[in-house]
């Protein structure tokens, strides 16, 4: 039994490590007062770029690093049609996420694909430091123990970050107080975008070692709840994203037992879906929502 | 009260049939209303004058039963009357249209007003839109029945908003500052579905305005309200727009403002605007020169609307002009922007002390805000630093609030301090301040003015906008009085004469 519930604790952890870092990248860039509905998009443009940067260059870092590229572009694209252009926040979101997606297919399948072949890469290996708990990839630990923080850190303890919670509640005041908001915002994107980013990227270089159409898998969207869920807050945050974990990782055990055999898999798989949709009914409602969410802004 | 009736005799309207008396509303510590009498009859436009804050949209409000009173009481012919909600005063014959419009935006002008008026379960439109036309027709006030809200300007939907309260049946009809959001066509074609409705419809209308050319123009009666108080309900012809003026400012208070010697005089200004024009469709900037010296407040008379907030969002940075400079110590900046006014040291306190601060974030990050990178060292925040910033205003300023408090949670008058203990702790060359006593109860006032004072004898240079003229007397060197987007005149302040300033207000140049 508590092998099991070692091994549900230590799998949970990789489940929830691109999700955490989906939703911090989703947290920071709310906190500006912008909704980016291209995380799905981010994730998956970055989880295909960075595998097939590794395949050809043969260095998972530099996968990583070509991912951190493509989530930074993909910011700033998005940045320039919302803050600048004032493009609505969800139609540049989804047109986004609907446009990676499609490319990213597109050129999985001429480069990749097109031999009946797929793409594989030795991805990372977690480290054992004792225990299946212990047992992580790298990423895992440097999501809990350095972007977490360092998360909190810049939205509640850096100048940046007033800055950013600043624009996001009332862009008018932060404005006549000298704040660039527009700056501010393009920041606070890019430094969300990058996180997403990373989050993409994880699943492919360490959790599976390949690209398979569809691998993001809502993870995005989840993400997207889990800040609502978590009231734009870090710790609430990451209580959404064990809880859905957990679920998962709970449904995988489960999957495993004989006396489950006859239950159709994908009831199982629904599972922590359901966890996440029935928490934000609990705690969705009456969410404090960030003054300025969705709107854009121009002076007089 | 005598008067009121004595007048009833001679008005040109019908007998008077809804009658207000003795009403008396206070939010708080404030008094918006104190013992106010008035009566109103049909087929009568009566316009209710005063400045911002003197209680004409309080005593609308509680006629169309959007508050209450705390006494006094509603009586319509004689019998009184309980007005609750909006739907009781629609019952009594009471119709208003306030400045923010309840229509629904995406829905056609006839399912607008089938919202207002249909009664029953099943939505006969057809009917509405027959109901629709044929009052457009009777009141004269055309309206496109299928047009989609959004669609139309802002004349037309205000039209709309007039014909719903007609067609529910209203007899007295409140128009809260109709023409603020009107161009000058609109305004006119405004102006004559009001006369018609007055002597074709018998309609009562009770028109809320500080706009003197339109009341001059449709008024029948006119009262005007002064801090909470009727201060004169006489015949429209009977009454001048200066005589007006004067009442809406109040007559000359005794004593002596005590004031020291101007700091000022034979020193270069700072703070110099140099024909500046702002063209907007309402309102705007037409061809304004100013000049604040340090350690003198210029202050700005004026009837509201007549460019003063663009005055003053253009020293914020937040309106662009389109022609004229503005210079600091002697250098003409290159353009108006947030960023280049406070690094020329022109500090400011918004008229609006909610859009000038941010709620949800707690009163030491908001008194840090407009200087965010001189309390980080590198990025990091020095909250320590920040903390015993704030504590330090606290004591100054004698803020009531803890440091980490949210500032949504202070009162109107804790806000202000903290706003006024950012501005002056980057000790700014020039000083905008804007309103800075709207209301707030007595004690933070007199708190608020004396800060004011202090800061022209530590030689800044203040420009101060407030429509409440005592406040402008009491602090200013010297008083510049605006009207239609100029400065029409410049007084000396230690000499003002009210009246002198209430014909500038009036726009009367001699």
């Amino acid at each position: 039994m508590i092998d099991i519930t070692q091994e549900i604790i230590g799998s949970s952890l990789r489940i929830a490590t691109p999700l955490a870092l989906a939703a911090l990248g989703e947290l920071v860039t709310e906190k500006s007062g912008v909704l980016n509905l291209g995380i799905e998009g981010i994730m998956y443009g970055s989880a295909f770029v960075g595998i097939a940067t590794a395949a050809q260059t043969g260095s998972l870092s530099a996968g990583l690093f070509a991912g951190f590229i493509t989530g930074a572009v993909a910011g700033l694209i998005f940045a320039f049609a919302t803050v600048t252009l004032g493009v609505n926040q969800h139609v540049a979101g989804l047109g986004l996420t609907l446009f990676m997606i499609s490319f990213c297919n597109t050129a999985n399948r001429i480069i990749f694909t097109s031999d009946g072949g797929q793409v594989r890469v030795d991805p990372w290996q977690p480290f054992n430091f004792g225990g299946p708990i212990f047992s992580q990839y790298w990423m895992t630990y440097a999501t809990f123990l350095i972007a977490v923080p360092f998360t909190w850190w810049l939205l509640w303890r850096s100048g940046l970050g007033l800055k950013i919670r600043a624009v996001g509640e009332n862009p008018e005041a932060a404005d006549v107080a000298g704040i660039g908001v527009a700056k501010t915002r393009y920041t606070a994107i890019i430094i969300g975008s990058l996180l997403m980013a990373a989050g993409g990227a994880f699943i492919t270089l360490a959790f599976v070692g390949t690209f398979t159409i569809n691998i993001i898998n809502g993870r995005g969207w989840v993400a997207l709840a889990l800040v609502i869920f978590g009231r734009w807050k870090i710790g609430r945050l990451l209580a959404g994203a064990a809880l859905f974990s957990v679920v998962n990782a709970g449904q995988l055990q489960l999957r495993l037992l004989p006396s489950f055999s006859d239950v159709p898999f994908e009831i199982l798989l629904a599972l922590p879906f359901l966890a996440v949709i029935i928490g934000l009914a609990v705690s969705g409602r009456n969410v404090p929502y960030p003054g300025a969410y969705l709107k854009p802004y121009k002076r007089l | 009260m005598n008067s009121v009736e004595g007048v009833a005799i001679a008005s040109r309207g019908g007998a008077p049939s809804i009658f207000l008396s003795n009403i008396t509303k206070a939010y708080g510590e404030t008094v918006a209303l104190s013992d106010v009498s008035l009566d109103l009859r049909t087929s009568e436009v009566h316009a209710l004058l005063g400045e911002n804050g003197a209680g004409k949209t309080t005593l609308m409000k509680i006629l169309y039963g959007l508050t209450q009173p705390d006494s006094g009481q509603i009586k319509a012919d004689g019998v009184a009357l309980q007005i609750n909600s909006p739907r009781d005063a629609r019952a009594a014959g009471i119709g208003m249209v306030t400045q923010h419009f309840s229509l629904v935006k995406n829905m056609t002008v006839v399912e607008n007003i089938a919202l207002a008026i249909a009664r029953t379960f099943s939505l006969d439109l057809d009917s509405v839109r027959d109901a629709v036309v044929a009052a457009s027709t009777r009141y004269g006030l055309e309206v496109p029945p299928d047009a989609i809200i959004g669609s139309l300007p802002i004349g037309l939907q205000q039209r709309v908003e007039i014909l719903k309260a007609l067609m529910s049946g209203c007899s007295y009809l409140i128009l809260d500052e109709p023409t603020a959001v009107l161009g000058p066509q609109d305004i006119d074609s405004l102006l004559e579905v009001i006369t018609q409705l007055r002597s074709e419809a018998k309609i009562g209308v009770v028109l809320i305005s500080h706009k003197m050319a339109e009341i001059e123009k449709i008024a029948d009666r006119v009262s005007v309200l002064r801090r909470g108080k009727v201060v004169s309900s006489s015949l429209a012809n009977g009454i001048t727009s200066k005589e007006l003026i004067t009442l809406m400012v109040g007559e000359q208070e005794s004593g002596v403002v005590l004031r020291s010697e101007s700091q000022s005089h034979g020193r270069d200004p700072i703070l110099v605007l140099d024909s500046v024009v702002v063209k907007m469709e309402i309102g705007g900037l037409n061809n304004v020169s100013l000049d604040v010296r340090p350690g003198e407040i210029v202050g700005i008379a004026g009837v509201s609307g007549n460019g003063q907030t663009e005055l003053v969002n253009i020293l914020s940075g937040t309106l662009s002009i389109d022609s004229g400079t503005i210079a600091v110590e002697g250098a003409t900046l290159t353009q108006n922007t947030p960023q280049l006014l406070m690094r020329a040291g022109v500090g400011m306190l918004g008229e609006d002390r909610h859009a000038s601060a941010v709620h949800a974030l707690q009163v030491m990050e908001n008194l840090v805000l407009d200087c965010v990178d001189n309390f980080a060292t590198k990025v990091q925040l020095n909250r320590k630093k920040m903390l015993e910033h704030c504590e330090s205003a606290i004591n100054q300023f004698e803020i009531k609030a803890t440091a980490k408090q949210v500032f949504g949670t202070l009162s109107g008058g804790n806000m202000q301090k903290v706003l006024l203990a950012r501005l002056f702790s980057r000790k700014p060359k020039v000083a905008i301040i804007s309103q800075p006593t709207r209301g707030l109860d007595v004690m933070a006032t007199s708190y608020v003015r004396s800060l004011i004072s202090k800061a022209r004898l530590d030689g800044t240079a203040v420009l101060l906008v407030s429509e409440d003229l005592d406040e402008v007397l009491e602090l200013a060197d010297r008083v510049a009085v605006m009207y239609r987007g100029s400065v029409i005149g410049v007084v000396d302040g230690a000499n003002a004469s009210r009246e002198k300033i209430g014909e500038l207000m009036a726009g009367i140049v001699r």
